[in-house]
């Protein structure tokens, strides 16, 4: 290998690693303020990828179907439990965010033409789309299993996944997809070609982060979502909503995970199940940062995206079994490292 | 007849006449329900009993067929393999070898992962492994490998799938019969403690990594043999069926089925299997499109399952088919030989200058205490004291920071709960940490199990039954012991806190042990209860027994204990009978805080 190859790689792995980073981060989020280990976080990625694609491509996103079943079905629960509890004052709430937008969504997208709208407007059409989707989904699934262990959490998020996965295979067929690059330019940084996409992926990457940060420390909201993760009955003794955490944190990594899919669809074709492969590699990222800490999650994803290259190289048939292989070592430095606090059934 | 053995006679008859009753497509249909179910069934021990989740069996299910594959349809093996070569039998033998291994490697290493960090490490490898069978030439990667010959048994040649089918569940059979056997036994309730936490098993002289590594690998080979079966019947294998998607598939059928019950896995086995069965057919139709979409349906049902019956299908319909009462007497068996007790006044427990910090607080600061045989010490302090970390760290639960604890004169600090366990000191917790679904009888048999040596192989074939009748025999002397004979086989979690106390100190005691720990015995008893409890305790102490308490109830304390030692913020303030405690100016001061 020379110093070419070398530097080519390793812009690869780092632009992967700056997707791996922001999946990282979301999972580190969302396993601090609800104890969900949010497997289908790469089914954002994938659905956020391919909503842009169908919609580029003139078709009506099956995600769409999506989005107005599941807000129907958010909508009929939460007003039974209006009536039962006598909260009527939600109900203009519930509708509203549950039946008008999702119809609001459809309007657009079914008015617009959205293959003929400039590139912002179909991003910002895709992650409307999307980023709904995930309070709903912690309103159906985790929101009735809240008290229950961090194990069943998992094993739910895993039929989460399985079952997203088969949505995703229903709305996009087996076929593959690539969406339009942000840029079209080509740099020359030290004698090496850098892509515009790349450039785009690791500079949106890394404003993302700084608004995340900015959002924790500076905003009410940010800043009841870190109580929450410190501490979630002290967090709820000051009045802060544990179901309203949890949704929040769902909107962020769904807001996350979509736009990662965005970012990469131009330089990696996406399949309906490729999600779940990029969100395991975030993951191997957050567990080295113990599924609690931000910035060493964050190295460490960007670690997994440069020995992923590396190998791909190297064994390019291996590459999956090198990266997940790390995981163990890792995972066993990690459980030896942490005092364990015993969960019991 | 009682009705649960009725419905299970009706099942055999039913399931050995089934290929002559049934087409081929059903035969078929019902010998993969059988392979599922041998999976399922190694995860209903290992998730389901020992709470340990795993969604990488399909890899070792993959290994059994592999193996087996490998090692009886390639033409010509290299001079090292050939030696195994060619026979299946052998192959199987080399299978579950060659699992037992990994398992016991990957179990090693995985095992120790706390929490969510092992099922994690499962689909991890899980992946891992599928990749590899795809990236191994010598496997025939992604098309895998053919021409797998049939099996013969003592020179008859299985060529039907009703052959298989008599073959697959007669070892399916075999194995529920192994683990029901294991789980009623010493090992088996070891295995049972694991789910409610491994720090009461641990004082209870459980070894439980080893616990856990054990259910790792009975796991795996119960996949492995699956795999080894299915290589045959299908005389072909690629890496498709051994990938994560259907480990994840299999750990849906424990958890359908309800994953604390071995019948649990056919129920669960034989729901997906026919469903998938049924809406791959019908959905595709459906939706116009090919595709899996009956995933679609198994996640939505697991969600609704998990929220709503989280134990599965199998509690439900038993509730169906109530049992019929068993008639069930008290155990009855020979005494087990016992310790010679220490002669009174022996000093059993020092602690010197013990000192336990955590982080920057220091919970216990230069502790000296020291418990003869014969003698009552209770510990006493108000709320956060101390009293429970020094409880921990003499039990072994945590260690010291510095400082030494002697037991028998041996120093004891830095050993494992469960050795400390083994030379003699039993203790209670300040939380009840029962088995709630165990009955009183089984929970305090935990307390016994050092006293049997019975393993895991002896419990599955039945071998153990004699030490079993002994051991269980033991449990119940000493829940008359404490009163609470009238309770032995109910469910413990049905008991009174006070009562389920008590039962922690039968479980105690079961382990015949001459130093005493009891964290809190008197919390949640009536009055008259508190009685018989000072009752007991004076009894124990007459028989040699020395017992370290920590109790708030003072009128309890006062009358019972000889000495006390007065703890405050981590320190010993007042040392004496209870007469000189209670005129110690630091004591008032402590408790009422700043009179005089």
């Amino acid at each position: 290998m020379d110093i070419q190859i070398a530097l080519l790689l390793g812009q690869d792995g780092i632009t992967n690693g700056a997707i791996y980073a922001l999946l990282a981060l979301a999972l580190v989020l969302v396993f601090t303020v609800t104890r969900v280990i949010f497997i289908p976080q790469g089914e954002f990625v994938a659905f956020g990828a391919l909503t842009l694609a169908s919609i580029q491509a003139g078709r009506v996103p099956g995600t769409l179907w999506l989005l107005l079943g599941a807000g129907l079905v958010v909508a009929i629960i939460d007003l039974i439990q209006a009536v039962r509890r006598g909260t009527g004052r939600r109900i203009a709430g519930i509708i509203g965010w549950n039946i008008l937008y999702p119809a609001l969504v459809a309007a657009l997208l079914s008015l617009l033409r959205p293959d003929e709208l400039p590139q912002v407007a179909q991003v910002l059409l895709a992650l409307a789309v999307i980023v709904p989707l995930g309070p709903m989904l912690y309103r159906l699934v985790y929101q009735p299993l809240a008290e229950a262990s961090v194990l069943v959490l998992l094993i739910v998020s895993v039929a989460v996944h399985v079952t997203l996965v088969g949505l995703g295979l229903l709305f996009f067929g087996a076929e593959g997809s690539r969406t339009t690059p942000f840029s079209e330019a080509r740099l020359d940084i030290g004698g090496i070609a850098v892509g515009g996409q790349t450039i785009w992926v690791v500079i949106a990457s890394l404003a993302l982060i700084v608004v995340l940060y900015q959002l924790f420390e500076r905003t009410l909201y940010g800043k009841a979502l870190r109580a929450t993760a410190i501490n979630r009955v002290g967090a709820r003794l000051m009045g802060i909503s544990t179901t309203l955490a949890g949704k929040l944190s769902f909107l962020l990594a769904a807001a996350i995970g979509a736009f990662s899919g965005i970012l990469i669809a131009p330089i990696t074709t996406i399949y309906y199940d490729t999600g779940f492969l990029i969100g395991l590699k975030g993951f191997v990222g957050a567990i080295i940062g113990g599924l609690a800490s931000y910035p060493v999650a964050a190295a460490g994803a960007v670690l997994v995206g440069l020995l992923e290259s590396f190998s791909s190289f190297h064994a390019s048939a291996f590459k999956e079994v090198i990266v997940f292989t790390l995981i163990i070592p890792v995972l066993l430095w990690r459980s030896l490292t942490t005092r364990h606090v015993e969960e019991e059934e | 007849m009682r009705r649960d053995r009725f419905a299970l006679t009706v099942f055999l008859l039913l399931l050995s006449l089934a290929p002559w009753l049934l087409g081929e497509f059903h035969v078929t249909l019902l010998n993969y329900i059988g392979l599922y179910s041998i999976v399922a069934l190694g995860l209903v021990l290992l998730t389901g009993v020992g709470g340990l989740t795993s969604f990488g069996q399909a890899a070792f299910v993959g290994l059994g067929a592999y193996t087996t594959a490998w090692l009886t349809a390639t033409p010509e093996l290299p001079a090292w393999a050939a030696l195994v070569g060619g026979s299946p039998w052998v192959a199987l033998l080399v299978g579950l070898a060659l699992t037992a291994l990994f398992a016991f490697v990957l179990g090693w290493a995985t095992l120790r992962l706390s929490g969510h960090y092992l099922p994690l490490g499962t689909i991890a490898w899980g992946i891992a492994i599928y990749f590899l069978f795809g990236n191994i030439e010598l496997l025939g990667g992604h098309t895998g490998i053919t021409g797998i010959p049939l099996l013969s048994i003592a020179g008859f040649e299985l060529r039907d799938s009703r052959h298989y089918y008599y073959l697959i569940w007669a070892m399916l059979l075999a194995a529920v019969w192994l683990t029901s056997n294991l789980l009623d036994s010493r090992e088996g309730r070891a295995i049972r403690a694991l789910k409610g936490g491994t720090v009461m098993a641990e004082s209870m002289g459980v070894n439980t990594p080893r616990s856990k590594v054990v259910i790792f690998i009975i796991a795996a080979l119960f996949a492995c043999v699956s795999g080894w079966l299915y290589a045959h019947l299908q005389r072909f294998v690629n890496p498709t069926p051994f990938g994560l998607h259907i480990g994840i598939e299999y750990l849906f059928m424990a958890v359908i089925g309800g994953a604390a019950h071995v019948w649990g896995a056919l129920v669960g086995a034989t729901v997906i299997t026919v469903l998938k069965q049924g809406l791959q057919e019908i959905l595709p139709k459906i939706l116009g499109a090919s595709g899996n979409f009956e995933v679609i349906v198994f996640g939505v049902m697991m969600i609704l399952m998990l929220q709503r019956a989280r134990d599965g299908l199998w509690p439900l319909l038993v509730h169906w088919f109530p049992r019929g009462e068993a008639v069930r007497s008290a155990p009855v068996g020979e005494r087990l030989s016992q310790r010679t007790p220490p002669t009174s006044g022996t000093v059993l427990l020092e602690v010197k200058d013990a000192v336990k910090k955590f982080g920057g607080l220091v919970a216990n600061d230069r502790m000296n205490l020291h418990v003869t045989a014969g003698e009552i010490l209770a510990l006493i302090g108000p709320n956060g004291a101390g009293k429970s970390t020094m409880f921990n760290c003499i039990s072994g639960v945590d260690g010291l920071s510095s400082g030494e604890i002697r037991f028998l004169g041996e120093r004891v600090d830095g050993l494992a709960s469960r050795d400390i366990a083994r030379r003699g000191m039993s203790r209670t917790f300040q939380h009840v940490r029962l088995l709630p679904a165990m009955s009183v009888l089984e929970n305090v048999a935990i307390g016994a199990h050092l006293r049997g040596d019975n393993g895991v192989a002896m419990a599955a074939f039945q071998l153990d039954r004699k030490e079993e009748g002994r051991l269980l025999a033991e449990a119940a002397r000493q829940i008359e012991r404490v009163g609470l004979g009238q309770y032995l086989f109910e469910q413990a979690g049905n008991l009174a806190l006070g009562q389920q106390r008590i039962v922690e100190i039968a479980r105690a005691l079961a382990a015949d042990p001459c130093l005493l720990l009891l964290d809190e015995p008197a919390a949640g008893l009536r009055y008259l209860e508190k009685q018989s409890l000072a009752e007991l305790l004076r009894r124990l102490r007459g028989e040699g027994m020395g017992i370290l308490l920590v109790e708030h109830d003072m009128d309890f304390v006062m009358g019972l204990a000889d000495r006390l030692v007065v703890m405050e913020f981590g320190l010993k303030i007042a040392e004496g009978s209870p007469d000189q405690v209670q005129q110690d100016p630091a004591v008032l001061q402590a408790y009422l805080g700043g009179v005089g």
